[in-house]
């Protein structure tokens, strides 16, 4: 095992699927001479040149269009956002090509291809770089979402998106690239759809996944000091998320609360939620509860910002309220 | 006689085209034909209510799917917008997957889940069939990206329609496809209208194809009612694109003769605008020009608009014969099977 960035893992996930398969290349702005705008390519340019490593113009729609056309084709493009809240302008061909044209065509094509780059906020960016669009895209049929909290799962899922014979939505956090954490040495793959177990504890199931998975486990320690332990699950993938593994915990702990950046209204958290009620509602002692970013675009100000995001402070309130 | 005739005599004679042989003259003419006759079937059905949805027909245009199509190799891709009928027959898909298609047919081309918009047939490199207009273009360049990438010689023909070339993707396309020296070819089909709106009223620095030299590109024009004038432009581009790497965009004038979709009540121009651009039906004009020419006979004519006829019918019996799709084919079409990972569970959350 080696400690290593989480930017470092998802280098390694590139560097090593581009080694092991030349229909992978990766294209975005400023993956290669630049090296990245968060480095997360870094060296690969040099490594695979620029047939492989693919410098785009500020044309979001148009390059995504190129990764469904190459994807068609055969190949296996990953395709960087800066930032995902700049996917929007090539919302057309995300939901519309690359949500349907297998489909539409009767299976005659498949899309291998994955759409990367960090969401979410907590950079003073303001309210057009900040969004968690995860939900947005998980109401499309086809599309996988996949979201790592740690520098393991960031390299062992991006193996698995680029491997995947299907469109996989890839949302790292730019407030995640730099942390550290131990990555084994020897080539492995996290599998797509299964949760992580962070924490263990009988009193409360917390589910979150991303960058907020770090908070949940903050709050989950804060929570100890009352002498209440959380079960804390990352969900690593949002769609499809792992049912059983949140049953198994709900019907342990019998109480549910769910924490994502993402706003409110039909957030991931809601259809949990609804899947939980719905099958396990006999095992519930107390409504399941969310713990959201505030329904409000995202403020500049720090403080502001702050209180916008999940944190420590209102997932504490909203846990004690389960367990009162 | 050929639907849509005019009835008037203006075909000036030219010069057999030089590479092509009477039997590929014979061919061209038949293509189009076929098309117009499956495309009048089609209206026929529409109107009996089994077609339903869009129906846009390519009556007028054939020329140009025909003329642009016989230019191209087998390994070539293509892809188009959504009137799309006409370049799918063109490209090889059978008159049967077409018309079952448009019926919504298990035994469609797209099975039933694209209708007449979305025709897909990848054993003929037939990319589609796509319905957001300008959206394609990016795609085709992906394709023709992945033709570079692979070093396959092959090419790509991305038809798009006039009313595209004001989509921001369009033009974000030409600059990467010409930036990157992509081998691509694309081909403004100009119908004058994009649905009700003329491209006076909608487009600035007229004539289209002056957006590719802001963009370094080739640029040509064609004459889209002229089989062989629009064959040999796109020839020339096609040479350009698997030779020099050089992306061209061509500007084909046509005109479509039905509206711009079936329930299209045609009210944006006069009927004698119509009148007088049938007169230079491509199919009627062909016909004389291979009659002028001595390749074409009557006897022979008639053979060929009695088969097209035929393989309409034939192609509609077909289609109303074929079953419907079900809802289990339709979910077994969301996900290609994963063979390089473990399987990935496909919940369905609609279930109750």
């Amino acid at each position: 095992m080696a400690k290593i960035t989480y930017r470092q893992a998802l280098n390694q996930a590139l560097a090593e699927e581009m080694e092991r398969d030349p229909a992978v290349f990766l294209m975005g702005e400023e993956v290669g001479e630049y090296q990245g705008a968060f480095k997360v390519s870094q060296g690969l340019l040099q490594r695979f040149g620029p047939k492989r490593v693919v410098d785009t113009p500020i044309s979001e729609a148009a390059f995504s269009g190129v990764g469904v056309g190459a994807a068609l084709y055969g190949l296996r493009p990953v395709v960087e956002f800066m930032n995902w809240s700049f996917s929007f302008v090539a919302f057309d061909q995300l939901v519309n090509n690359v949500g349907s044209l297998r489909f539409m065509s009767g299976g005659q094509f498949d899309l291998p291809i994955v759409f990367r780059g960090p969401s979410g906020g907590g950079t003073q960016i303001g309210a057009t770089h900040s969004h968690c669009p995860e939900s947005w895209f998980a109401g499309v049929p086809v599309l996988t979402v996949v979201s790592p909290a740690f520098p393991e799962d960031a390299k062992g899922l991006l193996k698995s998106a680029i491997r995947s014979n299907n469109p996989v939505f890839f949302f790292e956090g730019e407030r995640l690239y730099g942390l550290e954490g131990e990555v084994p040495d020897a080539e492995f793959l996290t599998p797509i759809g299964q949760a992580r177990i962070c924490r263990e504890g009988g009193d409360l199931t917390i589910v979150s996944g991303g960058y907020s998975t770090h908070t949940a486990l903050s709050a989950a320690g804060a929570l100890a000091a009352d002498g209440k332990e959380a079960d804390v699950i990352d969900l690593r993938t949002i769609k499809p998320y792992d049912f059983d593994r949140i049953a198994k915990s709900v019907q342990k702990t019998n109480r549910l609360l769910i924490v994502e950046e993402n706003k409110p209204f039909a957030g991931w958290g809601a259809q949990i939620a609804y899947d939980i009620q719905h099958r396990l509602f006999d095992w519930l002692d107390a409504p399941i509860l969310r713990v959201t970013g505030l329904d409000i675009p995202q403020p500049y100000n720090a403080k502001l910002e702050g209180q916008v995001l999940p944190n420590v402070e209102r997932i504490l309130a909203a846990a004690r309220q389960l367990l009162a | 006689m050929v639907g849509e005739d005019p009835g008037v005599a203006v075909a000036e004679p030219k010069a057999a085209a030089l590479s092509l042989s009477p039997d590929q003259q014979i061919a061209l003419y038949r293509q189009m034909v076929r098309i117009r006759r499956f495309e009048e079937k089609a209206a026929q059905a529409f109107m009996r209510a089994e077609i339903k949805g869009f129906c846009h027909l390519y009556i007028g245009e054939e020329a140009v799917a025909v003329g642009a199509l016989s230019a191209l190799e087998q390994r070539d891709a293509v892809i188009t917008a959504y009137r799309d009928h006409g370049v799918a027959l063109a490209r090889g898909t059978s008159a049967r997957a077409c018309m079952a298609e448009l019926l919504g047919k298990r035994t469609g081309c797209s099975k039933g889940m694209g209708g007449s918009m979305h025709l897909f047939d990848r054993a003929h490199h037939f990319y589609g069939g796509h319905a957001i207009v300008g959206s394609h273009t990016a795609v085709a360049a992906g394709l023709a990206f992945a033709q570079q990438y692979e070093n396959t010689g092959g090419i790509t023909l991305c038809l798009l329609g006039d009313g595209a070339m004001n989509q921001g993707v369009v033009s974000e396309t030409l600059n990467l496809v010409s930036l990157w020296r992509l081998p691509i070819v694309f081909l403004i089909e100009n119908n004058e209208y994009a649905m009700g709106t003329s491209v006076a009223r909608s487009s600035a620095g007229l004539p289209l194809v002056n957006r590719g030299s802001a963009f370094d590109m080739a640029g040509r024009t064609a004459n889209g009612m002229d089989v062989e004038d629009v064959r040999a432009s796109v020839a020339e581009a096609v040479s350009l694109a698997r030779t020099e790497h050089l992306p061209t965009l061509l500007e084909v004038k046509t005109y479509r003769y039905r509206g711009h979709s079936m329930s299209d009540p045609d009210t944006y121009r006069t009927k004698q605008e119509i009148a007088e651009q049938k007169k230079n039906d491509p199919i009627f004009l062909y016909r004389k020009r291979l009659e002028e020419r001595r390749i074409l006979t009557e006897d022979l004519a008639k053979q060929i608009d009695d088969e097209a006829r035929a393989e309409a019918q034939d192609a509609l019996t077909f289609a109303e014969q074929s079953p419907e799709p079900d809802l289990e084919l339709a979910f077994s079409l969301l996900f290609s099977p994963e063979d390089r990972i473990d399987p990935v569970p496909r919940p369905r959350y609609s279930d109750i």
